[in-house]
């Protein structure tokens, strides 16, 4: 790249003088190397997003070519034979994430509204840390606390309680593992909910406080102030929030691996096991043995990209008419 | 402009009198913002109460409405007569006494997620006036129409509030408080945001607002108090910028003859 520089007499004019370009060479050159750094380490993101997508694509593309768009909703998935099929993978990550971020969801904002709104001090700032501190565990001990502690307790107590009344709907019907895709959801749940709790505390937080001062002079109680005016103010970060675990939730591998059941059916009972797109990736790809078979899992990767790209479209096209229908620019 | 300072009436008929502050003091934790602060506002009329930065001005207002309580620490002591009843009584309800004692805030603060038409019948809805939809636009209407910013929104009732200039949306926000046809309404540096054509647009308003609601004001614009108000106390923090009431009377006099020689030298500019 040719890099323009002024030469130094042209400050002497009246106009270079006042002029933008009127540095010195040291400043200009300073002034472009540290512009065209900032776009190279703006760009690393864009190449990465970018080489991501092509690699699964290139690498996925014998398994588009064998089995075309039917791929997605086959259900079969025989390495044996050499047929694969993706519809319990879609399943088991789409019902496990639902689960995960409706339970995480109506907790989470339960407990930011109540640690932001009404809790005392000395409540609020020690459970906002344990919060925190629960969103650093690492995944596999939350794994292992979920077949350890989580599945034999819905196995034995949550599951047949709901079974026992709410068994005449398919979802609580049929057998109990105590590992399933409901144990999976909840778990999940656990941990993405510090994701949630916290960053909607800090948006309610930030809620300016004229704002409930206006509601408490119109004689709003304190729970109508956070619930038709805090609430709805912070609503937009809140979906932000909201997508951002479900992100995690939909990626997370390890500890949905380890209390799912990993079987690749559909099954209308969530007490049943299940599979999820990451992991079928992480157990199955080192047995992969025909270039088929490695292909097949690669295109599960690019069908979970594909699922998280379209989630986050989807949320920053609803916040994006939130923050408009409120008059502001986004 | 038309002045309209009204003569200086005794203060003691009850029937006169529409607020009454009683030694009221106020803390932030364990600091001291204003000290014994005893007033009697007169129905229908408009007071100002005017003094430097942090001599508790805006402390005293915010204790009139019990809306000092909801800060973190905050604490009141002393009694606010309203038609005779403190509001301060442990049997009094401060969320129905907020319904009575309408407030509007130094900075507009219209509600950004709700439209102009949503946010006048903000008050309405909380109190569960009236759920009809016809009859809370009527009360919308009549509302916007007292704060005289109905001609400038009545094509638009459905547009976020957030699109009005900051005067309109100060006028919204007077009209929202009206919705509630409070019997008082306090008003915190309403104008000090705004330039100088909200400014007189809103105090034209006030005047008019005080035929049937009265008007409490502070404001550390001293033009502003001797141009609108009937009444007005000065405050003025002591060493520990404890506050407290200086002088009260009818606005011409302390405006032209102040007995106290710190409220002299407050309207004549030697501080503040």
């Amino acid at each position: 790249m040719s890099i323009e520089l002024d030469s130094p007499r042209s400050v002497a004019t009246a106009s270079g003088r006042l002029s933008q370009r009127a540095l010195t060479t040291r400043q200009a050159i300073a002034d472009r190397l540290f512009r065209i750094s900032l776009v190279a380490a703006t760009l690393v993101f864009v190449a990465i997003i970018g080489g991501l997508f092509v690699e699964l694509v290139q690498g996925s593309w014998d398994s588009i070519v064998a089995f075309g768009p039917a791929f997605l909703w086959s259900s079969e998935w025989n390495p044996v034979t050499n047929h694969f099929g993706a519809l319990p993978f879609i399943f088991g990550t789409v019902v496990s994430s639902a689960i995960a971020i409706a339970v995480a969801g109506v907790v989470g904002i339960s407990a930011a509204v109540f640690l932001a709104e009404f809790a005392p001090r000395a409540v609020a700032r020690p459970i906002s840390f344990l919060i925190e501190l629960l969103a650093a565990v690492p995944s596999v001990v939350f794994g292992l606390w979920g077949l350890f502690v989580l599945a034999p307790i819905l196995g034995h107590v949550a599951d047949p309680f709901l079974q026992r009344y709410f068994g005449f709907l398919p979802i609580f019907s049929g057998t109990i593992y105590g590992i399933g895709l409901l144990t999976a959801g909840l778990l999940l749940a656990l941990m993405i909910v510090p994701t949630v709790a916290a960053i909607a505390r800090d948006l309610i937080l930030a809620v300016p406080n004229e704002l409930r001062e206006a509601s408490i002079s119109l004689g709003a109680t304190r729970w109508e102030t956070a619930t038709r005016v805090v609430l709805p103010s912070a609503r937009a970060g809140i979906l932000g929030a909201c997508v951002l675990a479900l992100g995690r939730a939909l990626g997370e591998t390890i500890a949905v691996t380890m209390v799912i059941g990993n079987r690749p059916a559909i099954s209308a009972s969530l007490f049943a096991p299940a599979y999820t797109l990451s992991s079928v990736i992480a157990n199955e790809f080192t047995e992969a043995t025909s270039s088929l078979y490695l292909s097949a899992l690669l295109e599960l990767g690019l069908i979970l990209f594909i699922i998280s790209v379209a989630v986050n479209g989807i949320a920053r096209l609803m916040m994006w008419s939130m923050l408009r229908a409120q008059g502001r620019r986004p | 402009m038309q002045t309209t300072i009204v003569t200086a009436k005794t203060v003691s008929t009850s029937t006169d009198i529409a607020l009454s502050a009683r030694s009221v003091s106020a803390w932030y934790g364990a600091k001291q913002a204003i000290r014994g602060v005893s007033l009697d506002f007169i129905k229908n009329s408009i007071t100002a109460i005017m003094g430097p930065s942090g001599c508790g001005k805006t402390t005293f207002l915010r204790c009139l409405n019990r809306i000092h309580e909801s800060a973190l620490t905050a604490r009141t002591s002393g009694e606010v007569l309203l038609d005779g009843v403190n509001i301060y009584d442990p049997e009094v309800n401060p969320v129905v006494t907020r319904r009575r004692i309408g407030m509007v805030f130094q900075r507009p603060n219209p509600f950004p997620t709700m439209s102009i038409l949503e946010n006048v019948i903000a008050g309405p809805r909380y109190t569960g006036m009236t759920k009809d939809p016809r009859e809370l636009r009527e009360i919308a209407e009549d509302a916007l129409r007292r704060a005289a910013v109905y001609d400038e929104v009545a094509d638009k009732l459905n547009s976020p509030a957030l699109a009005l200039s900051g005067g309109q949306q100060q006028r919204l926000c007077i009209a929202r408080a009206l919705a509630l046809q409070p019997d008082v309404l306090l008003m915190d540096e309403p104008t000090s945001a705004l330039d100088p054509l909200s400014t007189l647009k809103i105090e034209e308003l006030m005047e008019r607002l005080a035929a049937d609601v009265t008007v409490i004001i502070v404001t550390h614009n001293l033009q502003q108090a001797a141009r609108i108000s009937h009444y007005t106390g000065f405050m003025l923090g002591d060493e520990n910028r404890v506050g407290s009431v200086v002088e009260f009377g009818p606005t011409e006099r302390i405006f032209t003859h102040p007995k106290d020689s710190r409220t002299e030298d407050y309207i004549t500019g030697r501080f503040g």
